[in-house]
């Protein structure tokens, strides 16, 4: 965490995604898994969007998964990420299933290829906000 | 018999470096479009009965009620309205909710509207909604919006069928060569396949001339029975075919990145309406916020099997002379992109099947497709349209 004042968009965290930021916040990766389909799915939902059951759980997840597509932003999503520039934002499939919209952080943008396997790691952005972003990993 | 629905008007403003000539509100291009196709259909306004409108403007505050704003600035009182906003694929749909109310006599004369003055305002950015609900989970990550869900789409479809950036170049050269036999498109000058790709990078794969323009613009539809269409000595244009439907908005929710099915389930619907083969298809006017767009549109609407939509569109097989005409009028990428591009798709495919289309006229046209596409890949909206 820097001393900057944190400028770019925050998640504005309300009852039915709090779970999810809460354990963000404690470098945990949770998402919900339907206790009548047994699948997980991602963002948050009231309903299971598989079977649509209300009967879900949240569930610590690996944080684990691979690259399902990315681009590199070569102009910013707005004045606050111009100094990020280049950047990725990724979808991530993770290996419980869901896919997931996300940052890769990485010292060259230019070494990431779909099908990459990613690990989960957790920016703490502000006192308030941790962002699960992903990194590359070998093997 | 049954009542018909038929289009019988179509109407836009005039546009000069991409905006309203002469200026003026979002209240008043729309009124001056809704007045030029009332007088193409030769109604009057104080016949419209069905009000359909979607837009980006509106009075701010909770609960905006653009077709009850617009109705009062027209002076009508309209017994249908219809606010459908499924992204700039509204249109489509709006031509079917109309169709359907007309033949069910739950109106007479259906008016669809839109209009915005978004280049004149400036009010365009890449930064997207706040992030609340479900985009707590889309722009917090810095996407681009909205190139950068269509960035994520093209590099899938890539990554699946080894389609190339050139392919893609290839969509927005061949529709500047539409849009230069077009007086009124906004960018006329030729471009090339090398002049795509060395423009300035978007978001990877999307360069700057992959992506539409951002302009201000307005058109509208009047549609009415065929039976009153005859009485009015209108220009009449069969609704054959019509189906819409949505997936998902946040980008991180599309089923299928390489996949556009929202297309493929309104077309198919569509399709079975009108009860024909896409071998009897014309013409195809459809949407091309990017020109991954148009590819993905291009497999989803059964013109080619998935994954050989680059392919298809090489050597500029879409350009004038080509063997499958299509985004006549310059498209979103050179005519206009007034923020929700739907609207001018129906107006062009009905000033192809008069005959009005001047230097750019396609010849034998008696059946077009419209197709558009909303959201980030997310509603799709198919009209049938035909002479007969």
């Amino acid at each position: 965490m820097s001393d900057a004042i944190y400028e770019k968009p925050l998640p504005v965290i309300d009852p039915g995604t709090k779970p999810f930021w809460d354990a963000a916040k404690e470098h945990r990766l949770s998402i919900p898994k339907c206790n009548a389909c047994g699948k997980y799915h991602f963002y948050p939902r009231e309903l299971c969007p598989h079977c649509h059951s209300d009967d879900l759980q949240w569930t610590d997840v690996s944080g684990k998964g691979e690259v399902y597509s990315y681009t590199i932003a070569r102009k910013p999503a707005g004045p606050a990420y111009a100094p990020d520039v280049p950047y990725i934002i990724a979808m991530i499939t993770l290996d419980e299933g869901p896919r997931m919209l996300t940052n890769i952080v990485a010292a060259d943008v230019e070494t990431v290829r779909i099908g990459d396997r990613v690990a989960v790691q957790f920016d703490d952005v502000t006192p308030e906000v941790t962002l699960p972003k992903f990194v590359v990993v070998k093997g | 018999m049954a009542r018909e629905a038929v289009i019988v008007g179509i109407g836009d403003v005039p546009l000069s470096g991409g905006k309203v000539v002469g200026g003026g509100s979002v209240l008043q291009v729309q009124a001056r479009a809704a007045k030029a196709a009332l007088d193409d259909a030769g109604i009057a306004m104080r016949d419209v009965d069905g009000l359909l409108v979607a837009g980006l403007w509106g009075v701010p505050g909770p609960g905006q009620l653009p077709s009850v704003t617009l109705g009062e600035y027209l002076g009508i009182f309209p017994r249908f309205a219809d606010t459908t906003n499924i992204g700039g694929s509204a249109f489509e749909a709006h031509v079917a909710h109309a169709a359907m109310a007309i033949e069910r006599g739950y109106c007479d004369v259906a008016l669809i509207v839109y209009g915005s003055t978004q280049k004149s305002e400036r009010s365009r950015t890449l930064g997207g909604r706040p992030p609340v609900l479900t985009m707590q989970f889309e722009n917090v990550w810095g996407i681009p919006q909205p190139v950068g869900g269509y960035a994520l789409a093209a590099k899938r479809h890539m990554h699946e069928f080894g389609t190339t950036e050139e392919q893609l170049a290839e969509i927005a050269v061949a529709t500047r060569k539409w849009a230069s036999l077009n007086p009124a498109a906004t960018m006329r000058d030729p471009l090339t396949i090398d002049d795509v790709m060395a423009s300035t990078k978007i978001s990877d794969p999307l360069k700057l001339l992959d992506c539409c323009l951002v302009t201000d613009g307005a058109g509208a539809i009047v549609m009415t029975s065929a039976d009153n269409a005859k009485a009015h000595g209108s220009k009449v244009t069969h609704v054959r075919g019509f189906g819409e439907a949505h997936t998902h908005w946040s980008i991180g929710a599309m089923p299928d990145l390489a996949r556009l099915t929202a297309a493929e389930m309104s077309s198919r619907t569509a399709f079975d309406m009108a009860g024909i083969g896409r071998d009897k298809i014309d013409l195809v006017e459809c949407y091309d916020s990017f020109t991954i767009t148009v590819l993905l549109t291009l497999e989803a609407l059964g013109f080619c099997k998935r994954g050989e939509g680059g392919q298809f569109v090489s050597n500029q097989r879409t350009a004038p002379g080509g063997e499958f005409p299509l985004n006549t009028n310059g498209g979103g990428l050179s005519y206009c992109h007034p923020g929700m591009y739907g609207i001018f798709l129906l107006v062009e495919a009905v000033r192809q099947l008069r005959g009005e289309a001047g230097e750019r006229q396609v010849k034998n046209v008696n059946t077009a497709l419209v197709h558009g596409t909303g959201g980030t890949l997310s509603s799709g909206g198919t009209v049938i349209l035909a002479n007969h």
